[in-house]
């Protein structure tokens, strides 16, 4: 700081000559953390609901007549490929390649996509077969906790076409940069998440 | 096939939704329709449509929006205070087989709508609209982190305060208490629009205040003038940053618990049902993990601005600086710890209470901290009874009786005698009115100059304090009575009239509390009338301590024309002290972010999508949610969002401040 300061003669110093840099964007990388973090939040909120309710059938199907495990490792399969994607396109566009982060960030959508369509179908499954959010206690916090996280998918992968539009207009900008760093952030977040779902709620579900 | 057609258009919204049957609403409707005609009549007749919405709707200054934060808060107060007359009407008539004035329907909607705008619509928006204002200009910054999404959480707390304002005027507000329990909250019970108001109200709002808390944190941790420390940040701004922590950490607990709410009631899940293995009571305890939290959102602030008030008008450096941070950060941990103690007494077992009892009477510990140290400020200060510190020694005298109330509460056998008693509403009312209203009242005084240029009438501030305060102890000291001796709370007939009493004493300080209200809006018309005489050319009326004090009130758009450079905890004190000349001459361009009407769009969707769900009109809700994305999509292809102040425009700016200053001698 001291090399900003101006030292006029020799009195005390008490504001700066030069503008103060506050680069633009400055905060963006912390305010989107806390924005994850307040997300993770209600998370946290539907993982307790799910542990309260988890075990409550009311006389429904419980998670070994529902889970297909296959299925569910193909699901994880596909959303972990796609934050292993995402990562090289984040090292592609270091480098200010933009057709191959373009390229990376599409395979990413992909493999978004295979994900969503997945569990979309693993619902529709279990809804054809009677088990509707309505059945039971576990169900409604079965659909809404992995449906909340299907909700992010998607959202993430509106957010992720709306990116690749603006790279493709305007080219790895600071701006672009900048963004594509915060949805990288989201789309591991998401990751993370998932591995909690998995874990708790179609592991752990087996073994009840 | 026209009945379909209608039903597809309006949902469930019929003719027979509007109240027509209630008269008071009518009348109430009446008003407000005459009064609001004539607000626009007046807008438009004046030509102000332009600039309000160029200088105020579209504006991303903080300053503004700090301000309008603070009209909406006092607009809703004023909505909050009828029902809480109302209220204290209807108990203090209805005895001796008097049914009151109030059908119970209309009776259940009002003390819900109480609690939810005066927590939601007036606290939140006054305390928000508080570290708005102050914080970038205690920390020697020029706006927020993110000035956009500030203007943006103002117009979604809007958002919520027009649906619940709605709501009283078409359909009906939830008739539930204001935390809204389930089952009585289910479709079940409560199978008409007012929850529903409710839910997507408090949904709105909630973006908001979420997306604010995210934006003042950024701004405190990231834009601090240089030498700022985080142990030299004023108190104010170290209260703001524990607030907003606790808005970040619980809000989205809120969010989650309400749209649990909403799929038991749209989808037919069954989360808090009391079949198919639902469970209500996960209901309270996750509501209260938000709601224990957010009472400490709305006192912390104002804990802040007495420490300000009172270092200030003692003149004296805060007492116990590093103390009173570390008091601020126990109870912004600690308040996460005792959610329990708001249901002692549904069956937790005596271990929990235990517990949960104790964390809670040690928050009492770092509070009590707090009133030592202002009072040592005060001691041997030169202390100037201004109004603001005549509100700081009101609040120590009332909010300490309040604090030792909730001590007794805190207490498992003895809550179990006082739960859901006036009891509790005695002490609720004696800690927020005690401690953030009259804390508010302490930092409106105190930084109205700042804001506008000229100090507020003293002689109706007076009386705004004398009504405020005597009507607070008339108003609830019967309640502590009524409570003790078993009266339960959201009565609205009595058999016993040996209690009648006591509720006429409390009515009669809820009409004290109405001629407080006046004085107020008195005071600032007058102040408004006598701005010459009451004119502050210095900016620095109080001979204050802090950074916002070193620029002109109101302080210009970029707030400093250079960044100060901070030495020490009171940094406008020390530069004072250490011969501090104003620059005269240098100045360079300043980078400000530039106006956008987007926030006021979002918001404006964000209703509409609201409106839609209430009324399960589908396709209003999914045309706007659609608009919704495509608005928000569509702002981030908009690159060029700030420009520069030309350094002519500062010079020119900064030379009238000179001239202004001279002409003072």
């Amino acid at each position: 700081m001291a090399s900003s300061v101006t030292t006029a003669g020799t009195g005390p110093v008490f504001h700066l000559e030069e503008e103060h840099a506050h680069a633009e964007g400055s905060s963006t990388m912390l305010g989107f953390w806390l924005y994850l973090m307040s997300d993770c939040l209600i998370f946290a909120m539907l993982f307790a609901a799910y542990g309260v309710l988890g075990g409550n059938y009311a006389a429904g199907p419980a998670p070994k007549d529902l889970f297909d495990l296959d299925l569910v490792a193909v699901n994880t399969t596909m959303l972990l490929f796609s934050s292993i994607t995402y990562g090289f396109a984040m090292l592609t566009m270091d480098k200010g390649r933009v057709a191959a982060t373009q390229a990376w960030l599409a395979v990413t959508g992909l493999f978004g996509l295979a994900f969503l369509s997945i569990e979309l179908y693993e619902f529709a499954h279990m809804i054809h077969e009677g088990a509707t959010p309505q059945r039971s206690a576990f169900l409604s916090s079965f659909f809404t906790l992995v449906g909340t996280h299907g909700l992010h998918v998607t959202f993430g992968t509106v957010w992720l076409v709306t990116l690749m539009t603006q790279v493709a207009r305007f080219g790895l900008t600071e701006a672009n940069r900048r963004r594509l760093m915060c949805l990288s952030m989201f789309w591991h977040f998401l990751d993370v998440v998932w591995i909690g779902v998995f874990t708790f709620v179609y592991l752990m579900g087996m073994l009840r | 096939m026209p009945d379909t057609l209608t039903k597809f258009i309006f949902g469930r919204l019929t003719l027979d939704s509007l109240p027509l049957h209630e008269p008071i609403v009518v009348a109430t409707f009446v008003a407000v329709a005459l009064g609001g005609i004539a607000l626009l009549g007046a807008i438009t007749y004046f030509k102000l449509w332009t600039y309000l919405w160029r200088e105020w709707f579209t504006s991303v200054d903080h300053k503004k929006i700090g301000i309008m934060y603070m009209v909406l808060g006092l607009v809703m107060l004023l909505r909050g205070f009828s029902d809480a007359i109302m209220m204290r009407l209807q108990q203090a008539i209805a005895f001796n087989g008097s049914e009151g004035y109030l059908n119970s329907h209309h009776y259940d909607q009002i003390f819900t709508a109480h609690g939810v705008i005066m927590i939601f619509f007036v606290a939140m928006p006054f305390v928000t609209g508080l570290m708005n204002f102050v914080v970038p200009l205690q920390i020697g910054a020029r706006d927020v982190s993110f000035p956009f999404l500030n203007n943006f959480s103002f117009w979604m707390t809007v958002g919520g305060a027009i649906l619940v304002m709605a709501s009283l005027f078409v359909g009906e507000f939830a008739r539930t208490g204001w935390l809204a329990y389930p089952p009585l909250s289910g479709i079940g019970y409560s199978p008409d629009v007012g929850v529903d108001y409710y839910i997507w109200a408090l949904q709105v709002a909630g973006v908001g205040t979420t997306l604010s808390g995210i934006n003042l944190i950024c701004t405190i941790i990231k834009m601090r003038a240089p030498g700022m420390t985080m142990m030299r940040m004023p108190v104010f701004t170290w209260t703001s940053l524990c607030t907003n922590v606790l808005i970040v950490a619980s809000f989205p607990v809120l969010t989650a618990v309400l749209s649990l709410l909403a799929l038991d009631r749209y989808v037919g899940t069954n989360f808090f049902t009391n079949d198919f293995g639902g469970n209500p009571m996960m209901y309270v305890n996750l509501i209260w993990i938000w709601g224990h939290p957010e009472v400490y959102i709305l006192i912390l602030p104002l804990f802040g601005v007495f420490s300000e008030v009172t270092s200030t008008f003692s003149g004296k450096r805060l007492f116990g600086y590093t103390s009173m941070v570390y008091a601020t950060v126990v109870i912004t941990i600690l308040s996460y710890l005792v959610w329990l103690h708001h249901f002692f007494t549904m069956g937790s077992g005596a271990s929990v209470n235990s517990f949960f009892g104790i964390t809670t009477m040690i928050i009492s510990i770092p509070t009590g901290a707090k009133i030592f140290n202002w009072l040592f400020t005060m001691y041997r200060g030169r202390i100037r009874f201004e109004l603001p510190m005549m509100w700081t020694i009101a609040f120590m005298l009332t909010f300490v009786v309040g604090g030792m109330t909730g001590v007794l509460l805190a207490v498992p056998p003895a809550d179990f005698v006082l739960h859901n008693s006036l009891f509790l509403i005695a002490h609720f009312h004696n800690v927020i009115i005690g401690g953030v209203l009259f804390g508010l009242f302490a930092g409106i005084a105190y930084w109205w100059p700042k804001a506008f240029g000229f100090k507020l009438d003293p002689f109706w501030g007076k009386v705004s304090f004398w009504c405020w305060v005597v009507g607070f102890w008339f108003a609830f000291m019967p309640l502590y009575i009524l409570g003790l001796m078993g009266v339960t709370r959201r009565m609205r007939v009595f058999d016993d009239p040996s209690l009648q009493i006591w509720f006429v004493i409390a009515a009669f300080g809820a009409v004290l509390i109405a001629a407080g209200i006046a004085a107020f809006l008195i005071q600032i018309v007058v102040s408004i009338r006598k701005r010459e005489a009451l004119t502050d050319p210095t900016g620095d009326p109080w001979d204050g301590r802090t950074l916002e004090w070193s620029t002109s009130s109101p302080p210009p758009a970029y707030n400093f024309a250079f960044t100060p450079v901070v030495r020490d905890n009171d940094a406008w004190w020390d530069m004072k002290k250490a011969g501090y000349a104003r620059p005269l001459s240098g100045f360079k361009p300043i980078h400000m972010p530039s106006n956008t009407g987007t926030g006021v769009v979002l918001a404006a969707f964000s209703v509409a999508l609201g409106f839609g769900l209430i009324w399960y009109i589908w396709w209003l809700a999914a045309l706007s949610f659609v608009c919704l994305i495509a608005t928000a999509i569509g702002h981030t292809f908009n690159y060029h969002r700030d420009f520069h102040i030309p350094a002519a425009e500062v010079t020119q700016t900064e030379e009238a401040r000179t001239t202004l200053l001279a002409a003072q001698g």
